[in-house]
């Protein structure tokens, strides 16, 4: 089921300590496909460890990325 | 029988990046182990050798990589090379995110790769109160499972028998995802349109082809561009193709790629259970990110971190370097000595002192300060730190359009430029791969070092540190403006993202950051012990021909190419002909100027100082050290640039540059200098 169009909203506006759950890449093909094979595919849930100016922290199970906040604008989510 | 005629097995080592493949490889191969070149390319290829129950097995150490998706340089060699049916591949998975380690492993068993898994990290497991039913996967792929803590080498004869039991084994049947009934259907129509075609699919399995051609896998389908037979399957691809997009609204990759990770989800469901809740928490390395990453404490905390990496390794490297230069002094005397009483020739006895051992002791004097470097590298990329560091110099890099992975490569470039060239593999833009590489040779490296310390040594005792500091420095402005500069006219393209991954924080073995040093210290050894050696010696030679000439005075040949040079370098305040031959012979290696400048002045390592003081003044004296750091990057350092970018006019657009930039800095240090009334 696709959830409601107006709970999403981009990684990086998700505060510290929050799970979300991935909903929709909208970058471009090439950084869509670089990010679904490092795990980052519709459905999985992360965790955001830090976000604060730069690059944001998100933990993928057990890994930790950073992410520059370019690509965190372009991945949508889903609060839990 | 081929199995019998192959004197050794093939080992592929795969795995995600940080899922441990490098310990799995020393415990696998111990020191067996030697660094080369991938045919073609710089990248380094680490290769292994084992015996095992009288077999010999030759392990290849592959770059780690998230999925045969191939996005960067390190990724397309390690698909390149699991294309080419390795006998077997050994498949390094973290156990801790089997979730995203398992893509990869669906990738190499669906293209029918004879695989062993290997569950590497299985203690890091237990402790996060991860179980794994190793049996019930091992059923559900229908592949063996091992378990293994590699640096303990827990699990490794396990490893080693079902290795052996693979080897050889006639094809099982080939492992496969049942995908979507629409996507299945997909699938046969042109796989029976490939099975027509024997040949092909002796090569690959006709189901795997098919479905890398709906995803329209770059190298497949370069591989079946050349295949005339090929036009008679391409149009079912595309008309498979345009059904599938139609009714899933995504490209291909995506929807494979999707129907995989729905895979993985069930069988990580059947056969792996997260016992203890612990979301939420955060772990050590997290809590030490807080303060390592910190939007202010983080920079400050990277640069007081390399002060403390350059301050260890010349404090600690001084007293060897100390031994080294007695060593080396004393052999002079007892060679010469013990030669002058067997009556041997003047000439010769002046080849093996002046010219042999004295380049020998110029080099090797160099060794503890670059073994120190690494090592303090190799601590800082086996505690995880480097990462971090990549991290909080994102924002610093942005300025120069570039972003925090481009960074590793400059850090790397301290060491040596070679490895820090190569090391831009690990970037997804050409653009961005390009400046880095060219930027690279700015970055003072080791060998630059020697040059330094003698000139500093004698003109600016009291503020060596400081001196040498500040050209270190000066290398990273250079670098930093022609980045931005090339970024601006030369690269445009789009900046691409940072996503890099942050290992947790470990502990680095003594072990492993003893192999990790000789890897790369051993390197500078070989090229002491060959190009260093034979410069040395044909730098001799050249001083004293034509015959009866008086030993490296001007009228020699390499006087004469000198003195054909120094006006050029009059402007920068060291126009001697000595000066110029060193610089000359200084492309060869930069730590060869040292070397250069002792045969030329006719004095040996320890005599240098007193020359130097002779015919350099403090400001000449930096000029000319400033021209040592930017001239023109050393013969390794150019053909790294030439075959990673492969390109020739790249090249030489970086030589003239570097040249260009070298002069006029030397230049006008000495000009504007002058002016200031220094001397």
């Amino acid at each position: 089921m696709r959830a409601p169009e107006r709970t999403l909203l981009p990684l990086s506006f998700v505060p510290a300590g929050k799970e979300v759950t991935i909903r929709e890449i909208t970058s471009g093909e090439r950084w869509r496909h670089r990010l679904l094979e490092m795990g980052f595919n519709r459905g999985t849930t992360v965790r955001v460890i830090s976000n604060h100016h730069g690059p944001l922290i998100v933990a993928l199970y057990e890994n930790r990325i950073a992410l520059s906040r370019g690509v965190a604008h372009k991945i949508l989510v889903q609060e839990e | 029988m081929k199995i019998l005629e192959a004197k050794e097995t093939v080992i592929a080592l795969a795995g995600n990046p940080n899922s441990g493949k490098s310990s799995l490889f020393n415990a696998l191969t111990g020191s067996r182990q030697h660094v080369g070149n991938w045919p073609g390319v710089t990248v380094e290829k680490k290769e292994g050798r084992f015996s095992y129950r009288g077999l010999t097995f030759r392990v290849v150490d592959l770059p780690g990589t998230y999925s045969l998706g191939a996005h960067t340089e390190d990724e397309i060699i390690a698909r390149d090379f699991l294309f080419s049916h390795p006998d077997i591949v050994v498949n390094v998975v973290d156990s801790t995110n089997l979730e995203r380690n398992l893509y990869l492993t669906l990738q190499l068993l669906e293209m029918g790769a004879s695989l062993v898994l290997v569950l590497n990290m299985s203690d890091e497991a237990k402790a996060k109160h991860i179980e794994i039913d190793q049996g019930r996967l091992s059923t559900l792929l229908g592949t063996p499972v091992v378990m293994t803590v590699a640096p303990r080498k827990e699990g490794i004869p396990e490893l080693l028998e079902r290795i052996v039991t693979l080897r050889g084994r006639e094809p099982r049947e080939t492992f496969r995802i049942k995908y979507r009934e629409d996507i299945e259907e997909e699938i046969a129509k042109i796989e029976a349109l490939l099975t027509l075609y024997p040949e092909l699919t002796h090569r690959y399995p006709s189901r795997w082809l098919a479905i890398k051609l709906l995803e329209g896998e770059k190298r497949i389908l370069q591989e079946m561009n050349r295949q005339s037979f090929m036009k008679h399957v391409f149009p079912q691809v595309e008309e498979s193709k345009k059904r599938l997009i139609d009714r899933y609204g995504e490209d291909l990759e995506t929807i494979f790629a999707n129907q995989r990770y729905h895979f993985i989800t069930r069988l990580v469901q059947e056969c792996m259970r997260r016992k203890g809740e612990e979301k939420g928490t955060y772990t050590l390395s997290d809590r030490i990110d807080r303060v390592v990453t910190h939007r202010f404490f983080g920079i400050p905390l990277f640069l007081f971190t390399m002060w403390l990496v350059f301050q260890c390794t010349f404090a600690l490297s001084e007293p060897l370097v100390g031994w080294i230069e007695t060593l080396f002094t004393f052999l002079q005397e007892k060679a010469t000595f013990i030669l002058e009483n067997l009556g041997v020739a003047d000439f010769f006895i002046s080849f093996l002192v002046d010219g042999v051992i004295n380049g020998v002791g110029s080099v090797l004097v160099f060794v503890p300060p670059i073994f120190l470097l690494f090592l303090a590298i190799s601590l800082l990329e086996d505690s995880g730190y480097i990462a971090r560091a990549a991290y909080v110099m994102d924002r610093l890099m942005h300025i120069l359009g570039l972003h925090g992975k481009s960074f590793i490569p400059l850090l790397l470039g301290f060491g040596c430029n070679v490895p820090g060239i190569m090391a831009t593999r690990t970037l997804e833009n050409r653009e961005d791969r390009m400046i880095t590489m060219l930027v690279n040779p700015f970055i003072s490296c080791a060998a630059r070092l020697p040059v330094y310390v003698l000139f500093t040594g004698v003109f600016f005792a009291r503020h060596q540190g400081w001196i040498i500091f500040s050209l270190y420095l000066l290398g990273i402005v250079v670098a930093i403006l022609t980045a931005k500069w090339f970024k601006r006219y030369l690269f445009k393209g789009e900046t691409s993202h940072f996503v890099m991954e942050l290992p947790p924080y470990r502990i680095p073995t003594v072990k492993g950051l003893f192999i990790h040093m000789w890897e790369r210290g051993s390197s500078f050894i070989k090229k002491a012990g060959t190009i260093i050696i034979a410069m040395v010696v044909l730098i001799w030679i050249l001083a004293n021909l034509p015959f009866g000439v008086e030993y490296a005075s001007n009228e020699s040949i390499i006087g004469k190419l000198g003195t054909a040079m120094a006006p050029l370098l009059a402007p920068a305040g060291f126009g001697t002909w000595q000066t110029a031959v060193s610089l000359i012979f200084g492309i060869v290696a930069k730590e060869v100027v040292v070397g250069t400048l002792a045969v030329v002045y006719g004095v040996g390592e320890e005599g240098v100082g007193e020359m130097v003081r002779q015919h350099f003044t403090p400001l000449s004296a930096y000029a000319f050290m400033v021209m040592t750091l930017l001239y023109i990057p050393c013969v390794a350092t150019i053909g790294a640039i030439r075959r990673e970018s492969n390109s020739w006019g790249i090249t030489i657009f970086a030589l003239g540059y570097s040249l260009i930039v070298g002069w006029t800095m030397a230049v006008l240090i000495f000009q504007v200098g002058q002016l200031l009334g220094f001397h």
